[in-house]
């Protein structure tokens, strides 16, 4: 067990539970606002960049405090900062290729 | 971190207070006779399974090289049935080898399970999950793998993958024909369900290679012995290491790439189909609205680390039997650290270099020129301390050193022809041609099963307490470097003149005999070395028949040798042989380097690792 | 012979074993899910202006069940915490809630999964589509042979692209009604099964494969609840470890599910 050293109480995490869900409810319902109302015009294009962020801010809670990533060893960081470079590399460098062509190619 | 030597509590912890309820984990050692099935079949033990391991995938390799011989015979002789074979095919096969020889469709089937068996059920497992089961645990001085039932499992999804891919032979249809990169549409189009059984196949060797890649990993960082420290393992577990890391980074892509073409395949999605697709002249029933591309790039994130996944053991396995053979330190150890780690990091981002031809824009074709370029650095960093550990040793010629050595110049030919691949003018020229096929075969063939060859010759009396037979294996080595090369050399002047891969026919369609003004027509000259090449395939298959005899003959005829026959000073050789279960009958306790051979003022020309430390160092 | 570091943390690692585990399993989990949503970014991209869809999920119940993992993780949690303050009770209690939780998300799932496979276009041969829920085919409906209908719920439209933004002011204002249709009339029927387009295509393969994941877990937090659980009486410490750890992957799967939602229901 990693932190038993330190005294635990059921009682401190039904706080932080309380805490997280709040926020994740508060998040859900930011989102599913942002994706009715009439931002950006016709185009999806900023309120995906919006929604998008806003899951960004609940994934972190999750990962940050329920998988207690933000009180994790350095080895496993090191082994997801990895993962993450990785796997920006694949959709971006995919993204890129995709979207670079030689002088003169018709596109739709 | 590196050098300093942590306290650790006991080794064994807790071994009194649990270990009557740990038996339902790693149920073995404590039970009385294990029977057969435990012992060998379902055993959790990482020798066993190592074994297992290297037995399938020896088998397998045989198999991919049959069925080699079968598409080099139709090269040579398109059309004409083969003998001896042709009527077994004929028989287990039926149509597509009507009349004995090989319909196009077969040839293609043949082509495809060729790359998939070598690359998926052949090299990776023998290099990373035999050798890497087998050695790893002893070196690092670890009882067994972190997760002994986790590995198991691995096996058994190797196993069962295994099986799914030779059952899509005996389908109507046949098996796989899109190549062992499997491109769309022509996965999709072709109709057959060989397709569906690969993909299939595939996410069962993918799932074996993640279990296997995170036992690894946590084996490697967890179970290390008192002292072990990162720079004192030895060079074989590190490319280990980096081995797991590609293969659980970058296998994942491509399962997730096999499940979107299984639901192109069977629920008829459009993933990798695009708008418009026509298939025999008619509008494609789909939707369309996909990629091919996407697959491509899916397909080679995982294509090109692949490639270090074939050769990273190889080159661990050669480092140690080079350290030992040369009785002296490996040259520059921190710079092979350093090298593997950085081939392991760039391995991620060239993939693309093989997809220059999809109209490809300058930008990104200069990016991946450009990593491409430089993954050839460490690479060459790695070669070149090997090359230089020769220098100045009093060195021991036996087979496994022999392969070792065979070794270096063949993958230094395989890498060093790869560099005009890696730029985008010259490859345009070269790609698909029986140039590639030369080059990566230099890579894999005379390079790493070279040093596979070199690992089972080195690591045999481990397994069984009994050496392999010289002679026998020098005729095995010199036999197979001859014909080897020729087989492959000839195909990169197939390849520069024009040669097509993956023609059933053997380019006879575009020989000058057919067409003889045509600029672009293939001369006699490189119609005649499928002939050659054909002929040395031959050799090069009987030339392995003394090696199968010596594997098998050796177990219970080769002469008897200690614990450590070959005066190495790695952990794996200081336990009893064969090892028992747990491994070590001591706590071993590392003390030195893993190379210390011919140390000044040392008593023998070897200094094991966990010989106690006689001198108290001047380090504090 | 004991494996070490199965209980206790390696002391320079910080770490035991099962737990590196898990984490490098999730670090391929994220390569899995990054492979995925590259397909999902790369076929939304290059889709033409008009034909991505809008709107073709029930947000309610995509909402549902985002608060039902979200719940479902927090109860894990509570679990495992229960587990560190050595109450099985609270445990048994917690992940009972967990496995309820997870069997819900899945009869929801399978309730929209079955939804869209109901849900027929219908391409008529005067040239208009008749788009909407199945209610029921004749017992002589046969489109091969031409004979008996077909009555759906919903309405019909002039073009295709009417369809696909059902956010639209248009769309809103479309009256449902339920319509006859002869075999005789149609010209091409499919349903919103995965091969309809590229967007039930991904719907159908990410929600699927994360289904999937939600069924595992649930398996293994089964057989910690049940069988499993008399590693409590003699080995209290791993058991809370073994928690712990699919704890992670549990609350990984929520990450998914935390991604999945925007963007397939509100984009």
């Amino acid at each position: 067990m990693s932190d038993s050293e330190q005294p635990v109480s059921l009682n401190s995490y039904i706080r932080l539970c309380a805490v997280v869900f709040a926020v994740v409810l508060c998040t859900t319902g930011l989102m599913i606002g942002t994706s009715f109302a009439h931002i950006g015009g016709d185009t999806w294009t900023l309120k995906v960049a919006l929604i998008l962020a806003i899951a960004v801010v609940n994934a972190f809670l999750v990962a940050g405090y329920l998988m207690h990533l933000l009180s994790e060893k350095k080895l496993v960081y090191t082994v997801l900062i990895f993962t993450v470079i990785f796997a920006i590399g694949l959709v971006g460098l995919t993204m890129a290729a995709m979207n670079d062509f030689p002088p003169g190619t018709a596109t739709h | 971190m590196e050098t300093t030597v942590q306290q650790f509590p006991p080794f064994r912890e807790g071994a009194a207070d649990h270990s009557h309820a740990s038996h339902d984990d790693h149920g073995h050692g404590e039970h009385a006779e294990p029977n057969f099935w435990q012992k060998y079949i379902f055993s959790t033990d990482h020798k066993v399974i190592g074994i297992q391991y290297g037995f399938m995938s020896l088998c397998f390799m045989l198999f991919g090289f049959f069925l080699m011989l079968l598409m080099r015979w139709q090269i040579a002789h398109p059309g004409v049935p083969v003998p001896v074979f042709g009527p077994i095919l004929e028989r287990i096969l039926g149509q597509p080898a009507a009349g004995g020889s090989i319909s196009p469709e077969l040839y293609n089937s043949f082509g495809a399970m060729h790359g998939t068996i070598m690359v998926f059920l052949g090299v990776v497992p023998l290099a990373f999950a035999a050798f890497g089961n087998y050695v790893v645990p002893l070196m690092i001085g670890a009882p067994d793998m972190c997760f002994p039932r986790i590995n198991m499992a691995s096996f058994h999804a190797f196993f069962l993958g295994g099986v799914v891919m030779l059952v899509s032979f005996f389908i109507p249809g046949g098996a796989a024909q899109a190549g062992w990169t499997s491109y769309s549409p022509l996965a999709t189009t072709i109709a057959t369900n060989g397709q569906a059984f690969w993909l299939v196949g595939m996410v069962l060797l993918i799932t074996s290679s993640l279990l296997g890649a995170v036992n690894f990993i946590a084996t490697i960082i967890q179970l290390r012995a008192p002292g072990m420290t990162w720079m004192r393992l030895p060079w074989f577990v590190w490319a280990q290491f980096v081995t797991a890391f590609i293969l659980l980074l970058a296998f994942p892509p491509l399962e997730a790439a096999g499940v979107l073409q299984l639901m192109d395949n069977l629920a008829g999605t459009s993933f990798f189909l695009p708008t418009g697709l026509a298939v025999g002249g008619q509008l494609a029933d789909r939707s369309g609205g996909g990629s091919p591309l996407l697959w491509q790039h899916l397909f080679w994130f995982l294509g090109h680390p692949e490639v270090y996944v074939l050769i990273l053991p190889a080159m661990g396995i050669v480092c140690e039997v080079i350290a030992n053979n040369t009785r002296k330190p490996i040259w520059g150890y921190k710079s092979l650290v350093y090298s593997v780690l950085a081939v392991g990091f760039l391995s991620f981002i060239v993939w693309a270099h093989h997809m220059y031809l999809t109209g490809m824009g300058q930008k990104i074709a200069t990016f991946f020129q450009a990593t491409t370029m430089m993954i050839s650095v460490p690479s060459v960093i790695i070669l070149t301390c090997m090359f230089l550990s020769l220098w100045g040793g009093a060195i021991r010629i036996n087979t496994p050193m022999l392969f070792a050595l065979g070794f270096l110049p063949m993958f230094g030919i395989g890498g060093l022809t790869g560099l005009p691949l890696g730029l985008a003018a010259c490859d345009l020229y070269l790609h698909d041609t029986y140039y590639i096929i030369a080059h990566f075969h230099y890579v894999v063939a005379p390079g790493t099963i070279f040093a596979l060859f070199a690992g089972v010759y080195f690591w045999y009396p481990k397994m069984t307490g009994r050496k392999m037979n010289e002679f026998w294996g020098r005729v095995h080595f010199w036999c197979s470097f001859a014909f080897m090369n020729i087989v492959f050399m000839p195909m990169f002047v197939q390849g520069i003149k024009g040669m097509l891969r993956r023609m059933s026919d053997g380019g006879v369609n575009y020989s000058a005999a057919r067409v003889p003004n045509a600029i672009d027509a293939l001369p006699g000259s490189a119609m005649q070395m499928n002939g050659i090449i054909l002929w040395a395939a031959v050799c090069l298959g009987i030339a392995q028949i003394p090696f199968i005899i010596n594997l098998f003959w050796s177990i219970s005829h080769g002469e008897k040798v200690g614990t450590n026959p070959w005066r190495a000073t790695t952990l794996d050789w200081q336990t009893p042989t064969p090892p028992p279960h747990g491994n070590f009958t001591h706590e071993p306790h590392v003390a030195h380097g893993p190379y210390e051979y011919s140390a000044p003022g040392a008593a023998a020309d070897f200094t094991p690792q966990d010989a106690p430390a006689d001198k108290p160092t001047t380090a504090h | 012979m004991d494996i070490p570091y199965t209980i206790k943390n390696r002391p320079d690692t910080g770490l035991y074993n099962a737990k590196l585990g898990v984490w490098l399993f999730l670090a391929s989990e994220v390569m899995l899910f990054g492979g995925l949503f590259s397909a999902y970014i790369l076929l939304r991209v290059g889709a033409p202006t008009g034909t991505w869809p809008h709107g073709w999920l029930d947000v309610r119940l995509g909402t549902v069940n985002t608060l039902l993992l979200a719940l479902s993780a927090i109860t894990t949690l509570l679990a495992w915490a229960s587990c560190k303050v050595r109450e099985f009770g609270k445990f048994k209690f917690f992940h009972a809630c967990t496995i309820l939780l997870a069997l819900t998300f899945l009869g929801i799932k399978s309730y929209e999964y079955h939804d869209k496979l109901v849900h027929y276009e219908i391409q008529l041969n005067n040239g208009k589509i008749a788009d909407g829920h199945l209610v029921e085919k004749s017992a002589d409906f046969n489109l091969a042979k031409k004979t008996g209908s077909v009555t759906l719920h919903g309405h019909e439209v002039e073009t295709h692209a009417e369809l696909m933004d059902l956010r639209s002011e248009e769309a809103k204002k479309a009256v449902h009604a339920e319509l006859i249709i002869p075999a005789s009339e149609i010209k091409h029927m499919e349903n919103y099964g995965p091969r309809h387009n590229t967007f039930t295509a991904i719907y159908f393969t990410l929600t699927g494969l994360h289904a999937l994941h939600i069924l595992g877990g649930t398996l293994v937090i089964f057989y910690f609840w049940g069988p499993g659980r008399k590693m409590w009486q003699t080995e209290p410490e791993r058991f809370t470890n073994r928690i712990e750890v699919s704890g992670l992957f549990w609350h990984f799967v929520d990450l998914v599910w935390i991604f999945l939602f925007p963007v397939l229901y509100l984009t």
